[in-house]
């Protein structure tokens, strides 16, 4: 301000515009040389020992940069997508948080009595003999052996179809048949194979929704939907609650007034996501629910994608209806549905990646055809499993037994809980059980049952999955997962639990 | 229901119905013809021999040796259940190293790679468009030197929504980028006003086959430091150079500068077993980067292109074994080099000229006397008669969006010597015809 006045007088004597616009000018660039002379350097700023083929023009150009690059400090630091950022976080969630303690902490009964018991991971771990046993007998064969035995790289090694080989298709499509009790048949044209069910899940949002748009959920939902599904693609995830009054079941009305609500700020649905068996319910959809979503589904003209990855792990009485089987019966338009299903449930594989998309839509197969090479199954993994797959004989044995003891550890388990007092929701498939701990949190709220939830991973250490991770509406629920470990564990976990429930263990953030 | 209601198909977004996976092009219109009528040696002789696809066919004997010798690469004995459990997106501790290893030998143990630097992918693809969503926005640009591989189009743009903007390079210098090349094409992004995030390099070059120099490294380097922007490496190829010494990796560049952050937070290497190892089906891709918050995104992101627990075994046991992987990089380099010796020496022979390369599963032609009139048009015209009279599948120039139309690229390494000897009878006959015209 002071410095204006007397330029003001200047402009406004003799010289008047020119000395008016040069003389401001001039001070900056003094300003601008005097500062330059006297910048610090970096120390790093020194080049190194030029190479010989350089000219000395290219040295020059370097060194100035780089010298200005180190002045800049901190503030020139590359960047790198915004997606990148928000992923590179640290995980807050107590899904993942969970996760990793009880990786980096394992429970052995013998070599880490003390470690943490993992209940918070969906995955078979109670069959395993009879796949080692299979392999064994059965191996060398399927691996690299061609039909006239001899060791033959070439059929696995060059590039196979991005979207799987017709063997495996046929393989898991019997497979799929005969997990869901025959009741369906797969079409191998109908398949499209992919490094787990992940990928597959992510494949369809990229095919069926924009950025900006969203697909219907109902919760509580397996924590990794909001991983697959908003990651890369941009598309949201719209929670449409279930409640326990219902047994956690479905209600169109609800679908109804969320698909409404949405529209009106403005955010277009595409389709509606759901697990078939629920996870982390457990839960089955009934034959007059699949038809009513149908009906829903055909009247917004949305999608459907169902997620049935536990469709080989029902142990309950009630029958477990696909989709497909659905459609197969019935004159419903088929272009909307679309079925995920997947190797890492039902055959304990989930380290061997691999996936399925099922389609009626032929759009949406040529999409996801494409889209499949960046997530292929790997060709000498699929060349085992289209033995293993094949041999009917075992997968009978194989499905009878883990039906068996998959049901008879989750009635121990239910048992187990129900003696503290803690009762499950109605469940018939799945690895887990949902069991509510509401009556034992401090406060009815999300803050209480993550107290609930830090009690029992720290102090108890067992790692089960909370509600809030899921996105239900009603706190105090807990995803217990009893398929990965043994009988003899299960004493173990109900008395960490009650462990748990009595320390009095003073959190820094309790109410 | 009284009345049939034509209700509207139900909808599919943008990205599944847009082009950009580029399948339309004559690069892979090409293999639709050779897939409807492929040359066999003996059931086929008439047929379409397949020269566009970079695959390396030759040392699969040495593969089936070691598989033969070493059983217990196969996993199956103890350790079984670890590894048919194992999703951990880290991947196999051992593979890791394993391919650290591989990565540095392949370089003649001239630098070191940190195993807990690399993030595994299914395949090179994946671990590109990977790469490419966690450097970029949707809607910024990547700088790519042309011709590049006509994959780039579909991994880098089609779901990341990021475009690529030619870095424009000439015959006249052997295609090598120069200074002006990046000033031109990062002020015609701006001019477009598009945010550049990176310079994408092959190195060695597909289609050229030919390694980059120093100079132009480090020229593309510093220009990454002065806008602040990513450098990204494609090394796929790096094991398959004829002469070892002829290759510097991005990495011995930032070795030799001292490793300054500076420099190395905006460098990341792409790396694969399909080429060099001639293991496409396995799927098997890395993206190692000297960027911590990169590693870390990408890592998580590699959830969507796990690669199997089993194969990663099959693999850490493979490439661990040093008397294996010395013996097939020295025994594959031989073979390839006398591929390449034949199939150029075959070209010259029949009065076709290739720019003089020194890597790679493939040779850059020059058509360019052959075109009736030197423009795209003119090109495609050329490639079409190729295609339909001669009966091979090359890959246009165009197709790589090289600026002078009349190259082509012709791989060698996915064929037998048998097939290669046919292929270039074919061609010294095409060529006899047409100088009697």
């Amino acid at each position: 301000m002071r410095l204006i006045v007397p330029l003001q007088s200047v402009v406004q004597g003799r010289g008047g515009l020119i000395f008016g616009s040069l003389i401001p000018c001039a001070l900056f660039y003094f300003l601008q040389l005097y500062l330059k002379r006297h910048r610090s350097h970096n120390p790093q700023s020194s080049p190194p020992s030029p190479t010989l083929s350089s000219p000395k023009l290219a040295e020059l150009t370097r060194t100035s940069s780089r010298s200005n690059l180190f002045s800049r400090g901190s503030n020139g630091q590359v960047r790198i997508s915004s997606r990148a950022i928000s992923i590179a976080k640290p995980n807050d969630s107590p899904y993942y948080i969970g996760l990793e303690k009880a990786s980096e902490d394992p429970f052995d009964r013998f070599g880490n009595p003390d470690g943490v018991i993992q209940l918070g991971l969906s995955e078979n771990r109670l069959c395993f003999d009879l796949i080692e046993k299979w392999i064994l007998e059965n191996l060398k064969d399927s691996m690299m052996g061609s039909d006239d035995g001899d060791l033959n790289i070439n059929g696995i090694a060059t590039y196979q179809p991005f979207d799987g080989t017709l063997e495996l298709k046929l393989a898991m499509a019997g497979f799929m048949s005969h997990i869901m009790g025959g009741a369906v048949s797969f079409e191998p044209s109908q398949m499209v194979l992919t490094a787990g069910a992940t990928p597959a899940i992510e494949t369809l949002c990229f095919c069926l929704a924009d950025q900006g748009n969203a697909f219907l959920v109902p919760t509580p939902y397996y924590p990794g939907f909001d991983r697959d599904v908003k990651f890369r693609t941009g598309v949201e995830l719209i929670p449409v609650h279930c409640r326990s009054t219902d047994n956690f079941t479905l209600s169109i009305t609800a679908l109804d007034q969320a698909f409404n609500q949405t529209r009106k700020h403005g955010t277009k649905i595409r389709g509606i996501l759901l697990s078939n068996p629920a996870n982390p319910v457990g839960n089955l959809l009934s034959r007059e629910m699949l038809h009513a979503i149908l009906d829903f589904a055909r009247e917004k003209n949305i999608h459907i994608i169902s997620d049935e990855i536990f469709a080989g792990s029902i142990y309950g009485d009630e029958e477990f209806v696909s989709m497909a089987e659905v459609l197969d019966s019935e004159g419903f338009d088929k272009d909307r549905v679309h079925i995920v299903y997947g190797l890492s449930k039902d055959l304990s594989l989930p380290g061997f990646r691999v996936g399925v998309i099922y389609s009626f839509n032929e759009n949406v197969l040529a999409a996801a055809r494409k889209l499949t090479r960046f997530s292929s199954v790997s060709a000498p993994t699929q060349r085992i499993l289209v033995s293993m797959l094949s041999d009917t004989r075992f997968i009978e044995e194989y499905i009878k037994t883990t039906k068996r003891r998959v049901r008879n550890m989750y009635d121990l388990f239910v048992a187990g809980l129900k003696k503290l007092n803690i009762r499950c929701a109605d469940s018939s498939a799945g690895l887990y059980c949902w069991a509510d701990m509401s009556k034992l949190i401090s406060s009815y709220s999300e803050k209480g049952e993550l107290e609930l939830w830090d009690k029992l991973l720290n102090v108890g250490k067992i790692n089960v999955t909370p509600g809030s991770a899921c996105h239900c509406i009603e706190p105090g629920w807990f995803r217990c997962c009893f398929t990965t470990i043994v009988e003899e564990d299960i004493p173990v976990v109900m008395e960490r639990i009650q462990k748990a429930v009595k320390s009095t263990t003073i959190l820094s953030n309790s109410s | 229901m009284a009345i049939e209601i034509e209700q509207p198909s139900v909808g599919l977004s943008r990205v599944a119905v847009s082009k950009t996976h580029g399948e339309d092009s004559p690069y892979f219109a090409g293999w639709k013809a050779y897939d409807e009528n492929p040359y066999d040696g003996e059931s086929n002789r008439s047929g379409v021999i397949q020269m566009g696809l970079a695959e390396n066919q030759v040392s699969f004997d040495l593969l089936e040796k070691y598989l033969e010798e070493h059983p217990e690469a196969s996993c199956w004995g103890p350790g079984f259940k670890e590894n048919a459990l194992f999703q951990d997106y880290h991947g196999l501790k051992s593979f890791r190293q394993a391919m650290a290893n591989f990565m540095e030998k392949i370089r003649g143990g001239s630098v070191k790679f940190d195993p807990n630097r690399i993030v595994l992918t299914a395949g090179a693809t994946a671990a590109n468009e990977l790469l490419t969503f966690v450097l970029a926005n949707p809607g910024d640009a990547l700088l790519v030197p042309t011709p590049y591989y006509p994959g780039f189009d579909r991994d880098l743009m089609w779901r990341t929504g990021v475009k690529i903007v030619p870095i424009h390079c000439e015959s006249s210098n052997n295609f090598q980028v120069t200074a002006g090349a990046l000033e031109s094409a990062y002020e015609h992004a701006e001019s477009m006003n598009l945010n550049v995030r990176g310079v994408l390099i092959t190195n060695p070059s597909n289609p050229l086959g030919l390694t980059i120099q120093r100079c132009t490294l480090e020229l593309i380097l510093d220009f990454a430091v002065r806008k602040n922007v990513h450098l990204v490496s494609d090394e796929i190829y790096s094991g398959s150079t004829f002469s070892p010494s002829e290759f510097i990796s991005i990495a011995e560049i930032l070795r030799d500068r001292g490793y300054i952050k500076a420099e190395t937070e905006r460098v990341h290497i792409v790396y694969s077993l399909s080429k060099d190892l001639g293991l496409p089906g396995f799927r098997v891709g890395t993206v190692y980067s000297y960027n911590d918050s990169v590693v870390t995104a990408a890592r998580r992101m590699s959830s969507f292109t796990l690669i199997s627990s089993q194969t990663q075994h099959l693999l850490a046991c493979m490439l661990s074994n040093e008397e294996f992987t010395g013996n097939y990089i020295k025994t594959n380099r031989e073979r390839l080099t006398k591929r390449h010796e034949t199939i150029v020496e075959g070209l010259r022979i029949a009065g076709i000229e290739c720019l003089k390369g020194n890597a790679g599963l493939f040779c850059w032609m020059n058509l360019s006397p052959l075109l009736a009139e030197p423009t795209r048009g003119g090109e495609l015209a050329l490639w079409k008669t190729i295609l339909t009279e001669v009966r091979l599948n090359i890959s246009p120039g165009s197709s790589c969006h090289c600026s002078e139309p009349g190259w082509f690229r012709v791989c060698f390494a996915n064929m037998s010597e048998q097939t290669l000897g046919v292929a270039l009878e074919r061609i010294h006959k095409f060529m006899g015809q047409r100088k009697n015209h």
